[in-house]
């Protein structure tokens, strides 16, 4: 039994920590929150291409540095924790793994190298409107090679390069590789809860659009890239809910009402052992979410539905009792609680709510179970 | 990251499992506690085992153990699981109180009672909680006084409350008020007793749930002798900590109410419209929570174990174990008796879905969570020693034991 991660993994995360704590402060993040001319930390971002890890899970034959995915998840866990205001999961997570997974040769030899040299920002395109994502919500099509149609929210729209759109062609669903710097592609910043990442509304009108995967493939092919996202999304959950319960239990240690600091309040302390709890939840449906992706093993569906489920839970419940924990100072724009609320807003929504994936989880118990 | 064992690890789970087979299946397992050859059977599945040095994996060899690691015993244990042998009769006394006395008692007790206890040829049982105390243990009220007739002897009076298997044990470890002049912790001291003792009487408690696992043991004028306290006299705090460091070791989960069995009766139980209560929006997204739970803890043993395998020191991580698991098994077993509707009130095994397995599970559920730690002593754990948030404020601490006020 070995279910840890390796001493240069976690050397590799002590790292990234570092990195992060320098470079990514919530000071720099606020910059992103406060200015709406800056939709992202664009310095950051060329430091973490730099350091690699753009390409740490893209095989080296492809300009990547051919680390597994537990190296990706480690680095995952310190950019959830720091808030990092990068494009990162839209570009790695999204487009990296969807190329990787699905691209034909042609596709890999283009994309892959220009994501690890972190010239290419990257972007996902399913939602058009209010509701899950589903075969009845794809107004978007394709014909002979032409996009067209209405996306909204696409996280990063207004910075990617290269989207991953969801269209159909023939009436069958396709996920569609489409250059936003090209022609036909129009953006309009989207004002979201979270406004430390990058989202815009995408209009389509004859964009030149380019098949990834087979014919038909689209949701099957969507559902895949969504279980490798969600692991490596979990991951960047328990980081922000590790920092949150970190900050909550700190302000309780130094916060003073009726004459005694409010963690020794068994209120206050049975919401921090509770924050605790969920968080560990979190964490070890993550590894064994991290361990599916990794060796691409069949659980994968399954582990990571559950990791997403319990991150998404946990992020949700440390960020608000962070915030309450805090009083009315935890209210205020100045202090950092809301930055790690509204993360934990955009990352349980950014691959489809916690409710899809109960469904999806339960679908698949049902099957596995069958008689 | 993988699940495999060691080459090491691989090898003693061989050796286990071989000997396992060998051994365990002519004893036709289970057996259960209320069945009049319960305890003989587990004996001399004990005797069994400790013959072969599995009885006490992880013990130095001199007192009968193995001298084992703690990812062996875990291996042993995960061996052992599927024969559904009737170890727990011996869970108390190998797990707590033969622990306390190898800690704190001389050579010639320890060599009186480590061996038979080992081979399971004697039980033990644990005498801690009393009625005006469960949580807080040093609120003991049982007193034990010296005799008068100058042989050093101790005369013990009082009742102890919730003492699992009393009606099995041959002796008992109790936790006694020596000095109620002094402030609760520094007033108690503890010793050992035989249960044989014409004083000691044990009345089985007969829980909600209908069995009787517990007992109350009733004291009246037992004489021990001084040779059988365990540690310093008025020293009974530290000793009783001796025993519950072992508790949290003990404690595990293991035969409840979980997520498959939901499904399973979700499957058979079909509402009005015709369709399968698994169809049912709201008790899916229940199975799916149900679910992260399971595997959230399946996982976290997991971690757990890998330390243990690199020989290192677990982290606070497991100490959320018993919480979650008796916090969703209550939730889920409540669910699964909602989900029949009307007939969910049904509890004959021959009526119901799954022989009213998830029935009884909503009846011995509020149990659960208060065996070996309530929710609240739980989070208090959690939040004190993991999170090192401050104590409680206490009133206790420093006033002598007969004055606190103690309610009825």
């Amino acid at each position: 039994m070995n279910f840890d991660f390796s001493d240069d993994q976690k050397f590799l995360k002590a790292e990234a920590r570092k990195f992060l704590e320098a470079n990514s402060p919530t000071t720099r993040v606020r910059t992103v929150l406060n200015d709406d001319a800056t939709p992202h930390d664009a310095a950051l971002w060329k430091a973490v291409g730099e350091q690699g890890w753009l390409g740490a899970a893209i095989p080296e034959a492809y300009g990547g540095l051919g680390l597994g995915h537990l190296e990706l998840c480690v680095i995952a866990e310190e950019l959830g924790r720091s808030l990092a205001p990068i494009p990162f999961a839209s570009t790695v997570y999204f487009l990296a793994e969807s190329v990787m997974l699905a691209g034909d040769e042609a596709q890999k030899a283009d994309i892959l190298p220009r994501i690890a040299a972190g010239e290419v920002i990257g972007a996902l395109a399913t939602s058009e409107g209010p509701g899950v994502v589903g075969p009845a919500t794809v107004g978007a099509t394709v014909s002979g090679g032409w996009l067209s149609g209405v996306k909204l929210p696409v996280t990063d729209g207004g910075i990617a390069d290269l989207a991953l759109v969801l269209a159909k062609e023939n009436g069958q669903a396709g996920l569609y590789l489409v250059d936003l710097n090209g022609a036909g592609v129009s953006r309009e910043t989207l004002t979201t809860l979270d406004p430390t990442r990058d989202a815009a509304k995408l209009t389509f009108k004859d964009a030149p659009a380019q098949r990834l995967g087979a014919a038909g493939e689209g949701f099957p092919l969507l559902e895949q890239v969504l279980d490798r996202a969600a692991v490596l999304l979990a991951f960047e959950q328990c980081g922000g809910a590790d920092r949150a319960l970190e900050m909550a239990r700190d302000y309780a240690l130094e916060r003073y009402a009726f004459g005694r600091v409010i963690g020794s309040y068994q209120a206050i302390k049975h919401k921090l052992a509770d924050m605790y709890i969920k968080n560990q939840v979190a964490r070890s449906n993550a590894y064994y979410g991290a361990w599916a992706l990794n060796t691409s093993a069949p659980e994968l569906p399954v582990a990571a539905s559950a990791a997403r489920i319990a991150a998404c839970e946990a992020y949700w419940y440390a960020a608000k009792e962070n915030i309450e924990t805090h009083g009315g100072i935890g209210f205020t724009w100045e202090m950092d609680c809301h930055l790690y609320y509204r993360r934990s807003r955009q990352l349980a929504l950014v691959a489809g709510a916690p409710r899809v994936w109960k469904e999806r989880l339960v679908s698949h118990l049902e099957r596995r179970n069958a008689a | 990251m993988d699940f495999s064992d060691t080459p090491e690890e691989a090898a003693y789970r061989k050796a286990a499992r071989d000997w396992l087979a060998a051994h365990a299946p002519k004893h036709n397992f289970p057996v259960k506690m209320h069945e009049p050859d319960f305890l003989p059977r587990a004996k001399l599945w004990q005797a069994e085992k400790a013959a072969a040095g599995y009885a006490c994996i992880t013990w130095p060899k001199e007192w009968g153990g193995q001298g084992g690691t703690a990812v062996q015993n875990v291996i042993f244990l995960q061996e052992e699981q599927p024969y559904d042998a009737p170890v727990q009769a011996f869970t108390v006394g190998l797990g707590m109180c033969l622990p306390t006395v190898m800690t704190l008692s001389d050579e010639e007790t320890k060599q009186r009672f480590v061996g038979p206890g080992i081979r399971g040829e004697e039980v033990w049982c644990q005498l801690f909680s009393e009625p005006s105390g469960g949580s807080d243990v040093a609120s003991v009220r049982t007193r034990a006084v010296r005799a008068e007739d100058d042989s050093g002897d101790w005369i013990i009076n009082g009742q102890k409350v919730w003492t699992s298997g009393a009606h099995h044990a041959d002796f008992g470890i109790i936790i006694t008020r020596t000095d109620p002049d002094a402030p609760k912790h520094k007033g108690m001291t503890m010793f050992w007793v035989d249960m044989r003792d014409p004083g000691v009487e044990v009345r089985p408690i007969h829980q909600m749930s209908g069995g009787s696992h517990f007992n109350e043991v009733f004291l009246t004028e037992v004489r021990v002798k001084d040779s059988q306290r365990l540690g310093a006299v008025n020293e009974g705090w530290k000793a009783s900590l001796v025993t519950l460091m072992n508790e949290r070791l003990t404690v595990s989960g293991g035969g409840h109410a979980n997520w498959g069995q939901f499904l399973q009766a979700a499957r058979e139980v079909v509402g009005g419209d015709g369709a399968s209560a698994l169809q049912d929006r709201a008790l899916r997204e229940k199975l799916a929570d149900w679910y992260v739970q399971a595997e959230g803890l399946k996982h976290t043993r997991n971690r757990t174990m890998t330390a243990l395998s690199k020989g290192e020191t677990p982290g606070p991580e497991n100490s959320i174990g018993k919480l979650v698991l008796t916090t969703y098994v209550q939730e889920l077993a409540n669910q699964a008796v909602e989900m029949m509707d009307q007939y969910g009130i049904i509890a004959d095994p021959a009526l119901t879905p799954l022989r009213g397995v998830l029935q009884a599970a909503a009846l011995s559920s509020p149990g659960s969570r208060l065996a070996g730690g309530t929710d609240e002593i739980l989070r208090n754990i959690i939040a004190e020693r993991v999170l090192g948030l401050p104590g409680e404020i206490r009133l206790d601490k420093s006033v002598a034991f007969k004055d606190l006020p103690t309610g009825r």
